[in-house]
């Protein structure tokens, strides 16, 4: 059993203009102790998916079909009051932006105090101990006097700190890290994923990294999944992804990015056309107006996903055109 | 050497109450020097608060600079009558596309307004020529010139700035963040063009980015800002695979590179605590409270630009 298995979501903002499906019948699973990454442009339905998760999707947003387990336990359907029993307990969330995930008006000893008193049974003071705690585990110096302040004392750096702390003072199985380091600088981010990276070891929780920097997955993720218009072109394991591509969009994703060893300065290869319109989705695959290869079945049907490598699935109809899929997960042997 | 554009001393302070009828001197930019060749793109890399952006825009005299002199073209900008002539020769693209277009203009409006400043088109049809032009020459299509900005996506309003920037038929850029708001695969749709550009109409660039694989593909030249310090300058390819300056060497190790089996090798040097607040720039060497290489030295002075091999800059005492 996966720690958390998410079958044929569909989450949906029910707009004015039209009904906006933000995931678009997404599966996959998360297993113990794994760092699974999600990458995508924006839209692509990345955030939507954690917060479909969660539930603390906002108006007019909801789930309007799938599954999501956790530990075989079913979370859709469930009420705020059993939610709130999962959420900042069993799988917790940091956001991209720390200065508006913090509260102004109270000092950041007040929150994280509230979110261990809220999970566990310990007292005011236990409370304060334990996030004082936390403070120093996530290399914030001085934690006795940083807890009395307020967010806009802090650097981005260190807000991202208070927030990795707060997610983690229940010991969650699940942490959901939403752009963690997209806000942050360079050498600031390489700050925070070492922390991470450290703290995914010490509590071995498992972490859903979401980013749209394939940096940041090469550097941290076991395994990736690649996001476009709601749903997945692929997913399999970091290498697999990286050196075996199989869908057009990851191809054209990886070209596109600058690489820092090409000293020719060639040009790069961009995907032609815009991000797609979620609310006028094409019949077919969703990336076939903007994929240079796309054939006739494309612009048609949608493709279902098909295992590519024992450890490696792909929603691509030239897979099935050039005859390397199959409908069951092949054996690492079957391969060679 | 054909230099376009000349930069001395260049400082821009702002004051900022610190309390009451108490201001101090926020030291955004302090004594930089450099110079643009004809036809190349110099990249402006730093992070957050290092004072690129402020370079940028006191090059244009957006802000009046504290000290120092900018040439360009072998004149001196300064007064009234060279800043007109400066400002049609010299544009600016920004990074945000949302809030650098104006929603209550339509996109002719927006990419005449050079036009309409500097009085370039005598008639109407010869404006609506030029405009027709432009939209053409960056990828957007000419029906759309009657829409607002709302109307279009990240990448389309970048490329109506860009066709704003270009309409005084300029020599030298300052792109300010240009791609940094865009999905990647729009940014490389961005980059491409603004290299086309280049080519086609024999632009100069200021590139300045945060992103160093960004800057690093569209750079000849490359220089390293911290707290309003130039730190190092070298070319593109030179900087990237040997870094001089402490900083930089650090700034290079904390880049993720999207390369799973390259990033396993790869070793990060991680620096400690946060750029120091700008108002309390540190002693001689602003990079010396997170430097490992640190000595009473860089306590006492900040160390100077020196050129260290042909072409490569950097402001250190231990190199």
């Amino acid at each position: 059993m996966s720690l958390l298995e998410v079958k044929d979501l569909h989450t949906s903002f029910f707009t004015a203009a039209g009904e906006v499906k933000a995931v678009n019948g997404l599966c996959f699973n998360l297993e113990e102790g794994k760092v699974l990454g999600i990458v995508g442009e924006s839209g692509s339905g990345k955030s939507v998916t954690a917060y479909s998760i969660l539930q603390i999707l906002t108006h007019p947003g909801r789930i309007v079909s799938g599954s999501i387990k956790f530990r075989g336990e079913e979370l859709v359907g469930k009420s705020d009051e059993e939610m709130r029993h999962i959420r900042g307990n069993k799988i917790s969330i940091i956001f991209q932006d720390p200065m508006t995930s913090l509260n102004p008006t109270f000092t950041i000893g007040n929150q994280l105090r509230e979110a261990i008193m809220m999970h566990t049974d310990r007292n005011r003071e236990q409370a304060h101990t334990r996030a004082i705690e936390m403070l120093r585990l996530v290399g914030i110096n001085e934690p006795e006097k940083r807890i009395h302040q307020y967010a806009y004392e802090l650097s981005g750096g260190m807000r991202q700190r208070v927030m990795i702390a707060m997610a983690l003072a229940c010991e969650p199985d699940i942490l959901i890290a939403d752009e963690p380091t997209t806000a942050l600088d360079v050498t600031i981010q390489a700050q925070i994923l070492e922390l991470m990276m450290r703290l995914q070891k010490e509590f071995g929780m498992a972490i859903m990294m979401i980013t749209h920097d394939m940096g940041v997955i090469a550097n941290v993720c076991d395994e990736v999944i690649v996001m476009y218009a709601g749903g997945v072109c692929e997913r399999g394991t970091t290498d697999e992804i990286f050196y075996h591509p199989k869908h057009e969009y990851t191809r054209g994703l990886m070209r596109s990015i600058p690489d820092m060893n090409d000293d020719e300065k060639t040009p790069l290869i961009p995907i032609a056309g815009t991000p797609i319109d979620l609310l006028h989705m094409p019949p077919g695959c969703p990336f076939s107006p903007r994929c240079e290869r796309a054939m006739k079945i494309c612009l048609k049907e949608k493709p279902k996903e098909y295992w590519v490598a024992h450890d490696h699935l792909s929603a691509c109809w030239m897979n099935v055109k050039d005859g390397v899929c199959f409908d069951a997960q092949p054996s690492e042997g079957e391969l060679g | 050497m054909n230099k376009l554009l000349e930069v001395k001393g260049l400082k821009q302070y702002f004051p900022i109450s610190t309390g009451f009828l108490k201001t101090t001197m926020l030291k955004a930019v302090d004594d930089v020097s450099f110079d643009i060749e004809k036809g190349e793109t110099l990249g402006l890399v730093g992070e957050s608060g290092c004072g690129k952006t402020t370079v940028g825009r006191t090059l244009l005299h957006l802000y009046t600079p504290t000290a120092g002199e900018i040439w360009f073209d072998g004149k001196k900008i300064g007064d009234k009558s060279s800043l007109r002539e400066f400002r049609k020769r010299a544009q600016m693209v920004f990074q945000d596309p949302y809030s650098s277009l104006n929603p209550r203009m339509t996109v002719a409006d927006i990419v005449a307004e050079p036009i309409d400043v500097h009085k370039l088109c005598t008639t109407k049809q010869e404006r609506e020529n030029r405009i027709r032009e432009l939209m053409t020459l960056v990828g957007l299509n000419t029906e759309h010139a009657t829409r607002y900005a709302h109307e279009f996506s990240g990448g389309q309003r970048q490329r109506i700035g860009i066709a704003r920037a270009l309409a005084s038929r300029p020599e030298f850029i300052v792109c300010d963040e240009p791609v940094s708001a865009l999905d990647v695969s729009i940014q490389a749709q961005v980059i491409n063009m603004l290299e086309e550009l280049q080519q086609r109409l024999s632009l100069t660039y200021l590139f300045i980015a945060h992103d160093i694989s960004v800057v690093k593909h569209i750079s000849n030249r490359i220089a390293v800002m911290y707290l309003g310090h130039m730190m190092e300058l070298a070319c593109a390819n030179e900087l990237t695979k040997h870094p001089l300056h402490p900083y930089t060497v650090s700034l290079m190790s904390a880049v993720p590179v999207p390369d799973p089996r390259e990033s396993r090798k790869q070793r990060r040097i991680v620096l400690e605590g946060d750029v120091p607040s700008p108002l309390k720039v540190p002693s001689g060497c602003p990079f010396r409270t997170r430097c490992s290489r640190a000595t009473s030295a860089c306590m006492e002075s900040c160390p100077a630009m020196r050129e260290c091999a042909p072409g490569h800059f950097v402001a250190c005492h231990n190199v």
